[in-house]
């Protein structure tokens, strides 16, 4: 599924308020690529996120986005007041008005009917965050970016929720860019992880990175088991040792 | 046949209040609520500036008002916290517009007529300056709708799917400082953010959609002035302060309706 080249970076550096978090990135992600950014708190990788969507100016370096490129930004969470009236329904039509069917089909897909007359800044976590999906695939990404989307959902939840994200990227064929420290069961629905300290650390298929010396001093052996549950709950659709290898 | 003077000082306080409420509903959703005050204050510093240089008064406004709040903008979360970046302006712009006046003292302005606002001494200039300002703010307001609304709801959201959100903020402020700069004659700098927060809070009640709320806030907005008005010329009232206290009450019904509704 991997194709054409959707964003370069090369060597990109941010500041923030005169700060320096990252420096020297040269990244990539190519057409129907699934791609993790993981990283502890403040190694950059949401700036890196706000950066390529356009909303941080590089200090250094460049970004390329394909011409026409279109991206679904799957924020953390909306900061909506309460003040802010705003159905689920109006919502998904805010930025890009599709055809009718195309929305009917967005909103089956992802379930969330039942709660197209409530207010956003009303729902429980797990609704907001297919209603937010929802709202970044109408209009037929190219390029899906989730910052940190499953934060606040439980252990079972986040599990499926990436599990939906892997099989939207099969159905609609976008990319997808997520950032996340939440290691245990991100890494192996991901055709490349990088990790992000301030830099790339590393990078590689899942396997590689999760074994790689500069990921376990940063995050320690600890995580491994919890990424193991998740492999296994993957794992029943492939053969053994294929881990996520598919294309 | 309505007489002239009661027509004018009526279409004044429903031309405003029907820009205001609109308006209004972005500076609660942006949470600009201290915004508008600082905006307003900086009107009277551009009221004394007018009369120092001789500028027409409404155009003093606006490049006061447009001037603190770029500044407020560019400085704001860089230097410091964006409230305190308010509060300083706010306060300074108010303390020296009053420092300024007293200085041209022989100029014998009565301040209190921009302060509290002097609807009475609305002429037909006045008016047509307050019909344009406000066609010119709805008229951005309805142009910029969508790309102001999404930049309201999350920042990074609006940049990936294709907009720019510091522009539609910047164009927000210009509506803002014009509204402040045809408004501050008829409800005075202390009153104008009531206008601009008030209805807007009273159309929230019953409000499920942003469009919604826009029109009921500009429906509240000119019931606001209407009664105010009313209540001003029957007790002898200041019209200002008589028009923010009418849209209190009407936010007050509207919130203690939806209470006793949901209690039953």
């Amino acid at each position: 599924m991997s194709g054409e080249t959707l964003v370069r970076t090369k060597g990109l550096t941010l500041e923030i308020d005169g700060r320096r978090v990252l420096s020297g990135v040269d990244f990539h992600i190519d057409a129907g690529e699934i791609v993790t950014i993981v990283g502890p708190n403040g190694s950059g990788k949401s700036s890196f996120l706000k950066a390529v969507v356009g909303a941080l100016v590089p200090a250094g370096g460049g970004i390329w986005r394909r011409p026409g490129l279109r991206m679904g930004y799957v924020p953390q969470k909306l900061h909506l007041d309460p003040v802010f009236p705003l159905t689920v329904r109006r919502f998904l039509t805010l930025t890009r008005r599709p055809a009718a069917e195309e929305l009917d089909s967005v909103i089956a897909r992802l379930g969330i009917a039942p709660v197209l007359g409530q207010q956003v800044a009303g729902l429980s976590g797990g609704q907001l965050q297919r209603v937010l999906l929802a709202h970044a695939l109408v209009g037929k990404p190219d390029l899906l970016i989730l910052d940190e989307a499953a934060q606040g959902l439980d252990q079972p939840a986040v599990a499926g929720f990436y599990h939906l994200i892997e099989e939207l990227r099969r159905e609609m064929g976008c990319a997808v860019l997520m950032v996340s420290h939440d290691l245990h069961v991100v890494m192996s629905a991901s055709d490349r992880v990088i990790c992000l300290n301030g830099h790339i650390c590393c990078e590689g298929t899942p396997t590689v990175v999760s074994e790689a010396p500069e990921y376990r001093q940063l995050f320690g052996y600890g995580t491994e088991g919890a990424l193991a549950l998740y492999r296994h709950v993957h794992d029943h659709k492939h053969e053994e040792g294929e881990v996520c290898q598919h294309d | 046949m309505i007489d002239p003077f009661l027509m004018r000082v009526g279409l004044a306080a429903v031309l405003v209040a029907m820009t205001a409420g609109p308006l209004g509903c972005f500076v609660l959703w942006r949470r600009m609520v201290f915004f508008g005050d600082t905006i307003s204050h900086a009107a009277l510093l551009g009221v004394a500036l007018s009369l120092a240089t001789d500028l027409p008064v409404t155009a003093g406004v606006l490049l006061v008002a447009l001037a603190v709040s770029v500044v407020v903008l560019q400085a704001g979360g860089r230097f410091h916290h964006t409230d305190t970046v308010l509060g300083v302006a706010s306060h300074s712009a108010l303390a020296l517009g009053l420092v300024s006046v007293s200085l041209l003292g022989g100029v014998g302005v009565d301040l209190m007529t921009y302060l509290m606002g002097d609807i009475l001494s609305v002429g037909t200039a006045d008016l047509f300056q307050i019909a344009i300002g406000g066609a010119v703010a709805l008229g951005l307001l309805v142009w910029r709708w969508k790309g102001l609304l999404v930049a309201s709801v999350d920042r990074e959201m609006a940049v990936a799917h294709g907009f720019a959100p510091r522009r539609e903020a910047l164009i927000f402020t210009v509506m803002l400082a014009v509204l402040v700069a045809v408004a501050i004659k008829v409800v005075g700098a202390l009153m104008i953010s009531a206008l601009l927060v008030m209805p807007a809070a009273t159309a929230r009640q019953f409000s499920a959609t942003p469009e919604r709320m826009a029109v009921l806030a500009a429906f509240c907005g000119v019931l606001s002035a209407m009664l105010g008005l009313f209540v001003s010329f029957a007790l002898d009232t200041p019209t200002g302060p008589s028009i923010v206290v009418a849209a209190l009450v009407l936010l007050l019904v509207a919130v203690g309706g939806r209470w006793a509704a949901a209690q039953n």
